[in-house]
């Protein structure tokens, strides 16, 4: 136990805030989002992650949101298991036509506003897949989309201004 | 001097024909064999030891010839493919399903997707192929428009039932509660014991192996890079090796290296990941942030050097597109002592927590037997007693200098999830070792050569160790040099049947755990 406790406090918190200007990067999510977000959700919200036939990159860096330098949860953003809980979905990859009832049936699922993001270059065109018999190409092929995160996967700090432009600006955290 | 030669000659003597100058690179020893004699170089390549690698079809139509089936076996440091013809009038082929149980799958995947069919194979449900697909959809053939969209027809699939007072069913999936990718389980259990576990994949079908016979030799790295996203460089370096062994490129003495470099990283990136992963479903999330922080340190430094967090698309046909230089050397280098540091610290952490070692010792057993019978490879071989490394069997520079780079592999007997859990810990320590040794000796030099095209009707063949275990690619040309096939074999493709065997027996409540250790690609299985 004694070890955890000195890992721990030899680590302190290493939690950084949003660099300014990163949000240049980022410039497709959609404003009808951003303003349906800060007026229903107050500015948290919960999210529920759907893979619809990624290559498991955008997952990594969906993932990475959530350790302990990009902190996530610090700015009222929360992933759920269940889309019932969910105010919006995170669509990566092309929707696979074996995915597409799955992807259908979680979308139903939702309770309204149902936003709906598509993380990935994959999930707005997709990407390398294209459209063939098994990949139907992007979300928009299959729901309504609400805004789009791009890049081969867009970074942490991309997802982060992509997410956190809807809560609204965080604010900074004073410089510890 | 070759076991698996010598064995099948002495079982099918003048039946067996090797084929000199069409596989490259040329110590893949290459051969075929009639149809009816299929198996009988199995059963001779079964006792000489040897483990199936693969199986797969082509269809050769465009070549003026019918379809071929492939099976490949590794014995050792040697790959022996195969190969036997079945004519487009009658394409059919005896099952090896009864020599080799991963072959199970692999060839109902041959019947679904290229519709050539296994005879005497005993389960004739379709994979990854669905059964709303029309049946007679083979996107393999070359007869096949892969642009179209596929219409839905009806039907249902078979699944294996536990009948009885007291059994039930879990059905989990295809969205599971977390951010991962889709898969079908289902669970038939009494009380909290898993009776059976039945897996259902191909969900991310993204039809990847047609895809690439639409791309030029160049696109296909990137495609191949994207895969699986977590062993981006892995699959395309497989991919780039088994084009340039065709194209008879001579890749810079620096390129390797640097190779050698990006796959060490995106190993000890992705163990850091699952060790943390897996104490984290053993309600240690302690280790889970400390691991996450560790990698994402990897990840940034990986960007700032390389200008990619994953090493994405730097693996090119004939080299690299990333070089390091003295400052960049520097930066990893102090990195590593710093990782290293806190790395240690960690794992005293973890092998002296009773709590942990509780959930993660004797769970999930993988018994050396079955992982011998399911043909395992990589992390969960190694765990369950089989030392296979391809960076040691089947090595390239700088992992062939024996004298000078010295490899150990952790082997372990248990099969537990602890086992695989500390075969990822001795990895990580072992790949940190190897950075700073290529680090300290990198040569200088080039770091890419231009990379022709095949000839027509070649074949290429790769294997690269990846951080799930062996990968393989499989490249043939057709007739005016283009992509004809593209084969990917994933370490999933065989490991994720060693999760149905290794559930047998522990707790539901045990399988996220169990699932974690192993940890496969969805997106590489499915293809």
């Amino acid at each position: 136990m004694i070890r955890i406790l000195r890992q721990i406090f030899r680590t302190g918190i290493v939690t950084e805030p949003l660099p300014e200007g990163a949000a240049a990067e980022v410039e497709t999510v959609g404003l009808k989002l951003e303003e349906a977000v800060r007026e229903r959700f107050r500015r948290s919200i919960t999210i529920r992650q759907v893979d619809a036939g990624s290559c498991n990159g955008c997952e990594l860096e969906i993932h990475a949101i959530n350790n302990p330098i990009y902190n996530c949860e610090k700015y009222g953003i929360h992933f759920t298991a269940s889309p019932r809980f969910a105010d919006l979905l995170l669509v990566t990859g092309p929707v696979t036509r074996n995915m597409e009832i799955a992807l259908r049936r979680t979308y139903v699922s939702t309770p309204p506003p149902k936003l709906v993001v598509a993380v990935g270059d994959c999930a707005c065109n997709g990407g390398i897949f294209g459209e063939t018999y098994a990949s139907l190409g992007g979300i928009d092929k299959v729901l309504p989309v609400d805004a789009r995160i791009p890049g081969c996967p867009p970074t942490p700090l991309q997802l982060m201004e992509g997410l956190t432009r809807l809560l609204g600006r965080p604010e900074r955290r004073k410089s510890r | 001097m070759s076991i698996l030669k010598d064995a099948i000659s002495a079982q099918l003597g003048g039946e067996v024909q090797f084929i000199e100058g069409y596989q490259h690179p040329a110590r893949t020893v290459y051969c075929s064999v009639p149809r009816e004699k299929f198996v009988d170089a199995a059963k001779a390549m079964k006792k000489a030891y040897a483990l199936l690698v693969a199986e797969w079809a082509a269809d050769e139509t465009p070549l003026g010839r019918g379809y071929a089936i492939f099976a490949c076996y590794r014995w050792g440091h040697e790959y022996l493919i195969v190969k036997t013809e079945a004519p487009a009038g009658a394409p059919e082929f005896p099952s090896l399903a009864k020599q080799f149980l991963p072959a199970w799958r692999f060839e109902r995947q041959i019947q679904s997707l290229m519709g050539v069919t296994p005879l005497d194979h005993p389960d004739t449900r379709p994979w990854i192929k669905f059964e709303d697909w029309p049946a007679d959809a083979w996107p393999l053939r070359k007869s096949f428009d892969s642009s179209k969209p596929l219409p839905r027809v009806e039907g249902e699939y078979q699944w294996i039932k536990a009948e009885g007072e007291g059994v039930y069913e879990i059905p989990v999936g295809p969205v599971h509660a977390g951010i991962i990718e889709p898969g079908h389980f289902r669970f038939q259990a009494i009380g909290e014991d898993v009776l059976n576990l039945e897996e259902r994949l191909g969900y991310v079908h993204k039809g990847i192996e047609k895809r690439f016979e639409s791309l030029s030799w160049e696109e296909g790295a990137r495609l191949a890079a994207r895969v699986s996203g977590d062993t981006t460089v892995a699959h395309g370096l497989g991919y780039c090796m088994a084009l340039e062994s065709m194209a008879g490129c001579d890749v810079p003495e620096r390129a390797h290296w640097l190779r050698a470099l990006f796959l060490e990283r995106e190993r000890i990136a992705n163990h850091l990941g699952d060790i943390g992963a897996i104490c984290n479903d053993a309600a240690f999330a302690f280790m889970l942030y400390q691991m996450m922080r560790l990698k994402e340190m990897l990840l940034r430094t990986n960007h700032q050097l390389f200008g990619h967090r994953f090493i994405m698309d730097r693996v090119i046909p004939g080299g690299v597109a990333a070089d390091i230089d003295p400052a960049g050397r520097e930066a990893v280098l102090s990195e590593l002592d710093m990782l290293s540091g806190d790395f240690e610290r960690l794992v005293v952490i973890y092998d002296e927590n009773p709590s942990l070692e509780d959930r993660v010792r004797n769970t999930g057993i993988l018994t050396p037997e079955k992982a011998r019978e399911i043909c395992a490879v990589g992390i969960v071989a190694r765990a369950s007693g089989l030392n296979l490394d391809c960076r040691i069997f089947n090595p390239f520079p700088p992992y062939d200098q024996y004298d000078r780079l010295e490899l150990g592999v952790p082997v372990m007997i248990t099969g537990d999830v602890h086992a695989r859990t500390w075969v990822r810990i001795q990895e990580v320590r072992e790949s940190v070792r190897i950075l700073r040794w290529i680090l300290e000796h990198l040569p200088s030099g080039e770091i890419a050569a231009p990379c022709g095209t095949p000839a027509p009707d070649k074949a290429g063949f790769a294997a690269v160790e990846g951080w799930r275990g062996e990968i393989i690619y499989w490249l043939q040309s057709g007739p005016a040099g283009e992509v004809n096939r593209c084969m990917v074999r994933d370490p999933s493709s065989v490991n994720w049947i060693g999760l149905e065997q290794a559930i047998h027996g522990n707790i539901v409540p045990d399988f996220p755990l169990c699932n974690k250790s192993f940890n496969q690609s969805y997106s590489g299985h499915d293809l």
